[in-house]
């Protein structure tokens, strides 16, 4: 018999989750006021609920089908694992986005897929998701497609010109690990997809001739996925790839993905917690590549095994590795230094530089600008405030790692 | 002086007021900000207050928006707070550049609060389908804003929500939308009881795409605060989501991978070689 809709949604739902990305910014500002449809999209993404996993949940994040022709050790839905399966029409999900939209539950549409029969027939059915979604249905909300490896460039194409995000998981941080783990997919084959779509996207961009208009085609960019803790990478391997793919493809995110136990899993990998911890500090050291002008090197120089600390997080250790450039004067070091001093966030810094043309900032000033004075006091001068003694302290960094935590039992 | 705004003090009625006030030359010190809505009906209304719609005042462009949404706050200070920082700006232009002064900082974190509070209004809105005379589908929604953030937000929700009918009824009042115009009313609305069979199915999806390996509650309720718990359909879920985590984890963990893969994929294996 026929599982229920109800029953599909609970196994492909469940089967989405080890997709990071929820997010539904980035991309251009539009609403339905002049077609009469349904659905905007205004600057930042909206969060519509949170799980207990202290995930938001911004999109409707469901597969086409858990199907799959591919045999990839660390994924749920690999042809080996016993897991139900179930399979969506493409009007099913078109229903369940807009009947979910117009409850304001989420902001759009975010589909993957497992791969059957073939890349194409696969990729096919989901372009024409989002095609019905904006045509048939004058559909205004976002649309995040998963692409599927190998697929052809006429349906990427297509694709683009309906969905505001593209991504293709690159899945482990090193070729090596592709190989040994998704034996079906082929790294170059994956880079070489993102390569055209950043040339499209490229082109895109340029005003054609005749009217001097841009062509909408994926305007929030294409993203990927990296899964941490499956293989032995270090930190410093997955942050230089993660540089490799912000630099060479323009990604407007990579995102980390602990790997995490799941239902029926190879027994290739470890079964373990998911490295909750380790996963936050690469997002911190990604944001500081990204956003505060440091270099890969720098981020993981301090440690020989190239791990991140766990215990401090990166700009702090870092801070602490390079005493000898504080402590920073808030009323004259320039933006890019302030930037380094832990404790100062890129709202904080604007602040400060706007703020000290006026006067000169003590650090009451500071606290009334929401910084933590405890953390950023040992790495800056401020007027009255000069901390020559504790920049030099043995115990600097036993000041900041949290409290001990009795151990519970089990 | 005892300056009594009427209703609960919207930008229109503070903006006036402010601009007599401020071609009276009156002190920030001297006045005394109350409105209808924190008071009551008096008895004896005081003497009302100068208003001039008509006396130019300037101030930096960043304050308008400032004072607008300043006054949307819940809190009575706010009309005081608003005033004394156009009283300030009368004679120090960059004022609001000085993001550490105290009046400053206080109108940003007030700000912040009525933004978070739309945010929060945009995010959890819950719409359930109502029956239709027409063509077109009609939803209604319950919703308890902190702030006086309703007649603000309306535009985000028209030009989302334009193919339908809805209501956003909320205790410090309401937005309707028919396809032709909003409209604002101010009256404190009941809350309806409504049954919408979507709300199961998303039921469905919130159980299932929470991750029992990453529980992780604390970072949940800093972003859904309890509060807002008991107008969203899936929230009755969290406690059994929460509890059932750890069995979850450790019995996927004990049950070892099984040995026998599924009919298909032998097939696929079969078909390669």
């Amino acid at each position: 018999m026929k599982k229920t809709l109800k029953a599909r949604l609970a196994i492909l739902s469940d089967a989405a989750k080890y997709d990071a990305s929820c997010a539904s910014s980035g991309t251009s500002k539009r609403d339905s006021s002049a077609s009469g449809g349904l659905g905007s999209t205004e600057g930042s993404g909206i969060c519509h609920a949170y799980a207990p996993d202290g995930r938001c949940s911004s999109l409707l994040k469901i597969l086409m089908t858990n199907f799959c022709i591919y045999d990839c050790a660390y994924c749920i839905n690999r042809s080996s694992s016993n897991v139900e399966r179930a399979r969506f029409s493409p009007e099913e999900v078109v229903w369940l986005t807009l009947e979910f939209y117009r409850r304001n539950y989420i902001e759009g549409l975010f589909l993957s897929s497992g791969i059957i029969q073939g890349s194409d027939y696969t990729m096919e059915q989901m372009v024409r998701i989002a095609r019905d979604l904006r045509l048939k249905h004058n559909f205004r909300g976002y649309i995040h497609l998963k692409t599927i490896p190998e697929a052809s460039a006429r349906l990427i194409e297509e694709a683009g010109l309906f969905a505001d995000r593209l991504s293709i998981n690159i899945e482990l941080p090193t070729d090596a690990g592709v190989e040994a783990f998704a034996p079906q997919k082929h790294p170059a084959n994956i880079r070489r997809s993102m390569g055209e779509l950043k040339a499209k996207i490229d082109e895109a961009s340029e005003p054609t001739l005749q009217t001097k208009r841009r062509k909408r085609f994926v305007p929030a960019g294409q993203t990927t996925q990296m899964i941490i803790g499956a293989d032995q990478a270090s930190d410093a391997t997955i942050l230089g790839a993660s540089a490799g793919l912000y630099d060479r493809y323009r990604m407007r995110r990579v995102y980390y993905s602990a790997f995490s136990p799941i239902p029926d899993a190879s027994k290739a990998l470890p079964l373990i917690k998911p490295p909750l911890m380790r996963e936050h500090r690469l997002y911190q050291a990604d944001w500081l590549y990204r956003f505060y002008s440091f270099g890969i090197h720098e981020i993981t120089a301090a440690r020989p095994d190239g791990m991140l600390d766990l215990a401090v997080d990166p700009k702090l250790a870092w801070a602490l590795e390079n005493r000898a450039r504080f402590p920073v004067d808030i009323n004259k070091a320039d933006k890019e230094m302030l930037l380094r001093v832990p404790g100062f966030g890129v709202k904080t810094v604007t602040a400060i530089l706007n703020t000290r043309r006026f006067k000169r900032l003590a650090l009451d000033d500071l606290a009334r600008l929401k910084v933590s004075i405890k953390k950023v006091q040992a790495f800056i001068e401020a007027a009255g405030w000069t901390p020559a003694k504790l920049i030099d302290r043995a115990d600097l960094r036993t000041m900041f790692l949290p409290e001990p935590v009795q151990l519970s039992l089990l | 002086m005892r300056v009594v705004l009427r209703a609960r003090g919207d930008f229109g009625e503070w903006r006036d007021t402010a601009r007599g006030l401020l071609a009276q030359g009156v002190d920030p010190r001297d006045i005394d900000w109350l409105s209808e809505e924190a008071v009551g009906q008096e008895l004896f209304p005081p003497v009302p207050a100068p208003r001039s719609a008509a006396h130019r005042v300037s101030v930096p462009k960043d304050f308008l928006p400032l004072a607008e949404s300043l006054i949307c706050h819940s809190d009575l200070a706010r009309f005081d707070l608003a005033y004394r920082l156009l009283w300030r700006l009368q004679s120090d232009k960059n004022l609001l550049l000085i993001k550490s002064d105290p009046d400053v900082e206080r109108a940003h974190a007030l700000n912040r609060s009525v933004h978070r509070d739309g945010h929060k209004m945009h995010a959890f809105v819950r719409f359930k389908e109502v029956p239709a005379p027409g063509l077109r589908r009609a939803f209604v929604a319950w919703f308890e804003p902190d702030h006086w953030i309703v007649a603000r937000n309306a535009g985000f929700f028209q030009r989302r929500f334009t193919d339908m009918d809805w209501m956003i009824a909320t205790p410090k009042g309401s937005i309707v939308w028919d396809g032709e115009s909003v409209r604002f009313c101010d009256e404190p609305a009941e809350q309806p009881d409504i049954m919408d069979d979507a709300d199961d199915l998303w039921r469905t999806y919130y159980a299932n795409i929470f991750n029992p390996a990453r529980l992780k509650v604390k970072m949940m309720q800093t972003e859904m605060p309890k509060k807002y718990w008991k107008n969203l359909p899936e929230a009755v879920l969290i406690p059994e989501l929460i509890v059932g985590a750890e069995q979850r984890v450790r019995e996927m963990a004990e049950r070892a991978a099984s040995n026998s893969a599924p009919v298909f994929h032998a097939r696929l294996q079969s078909r390669k070689t």
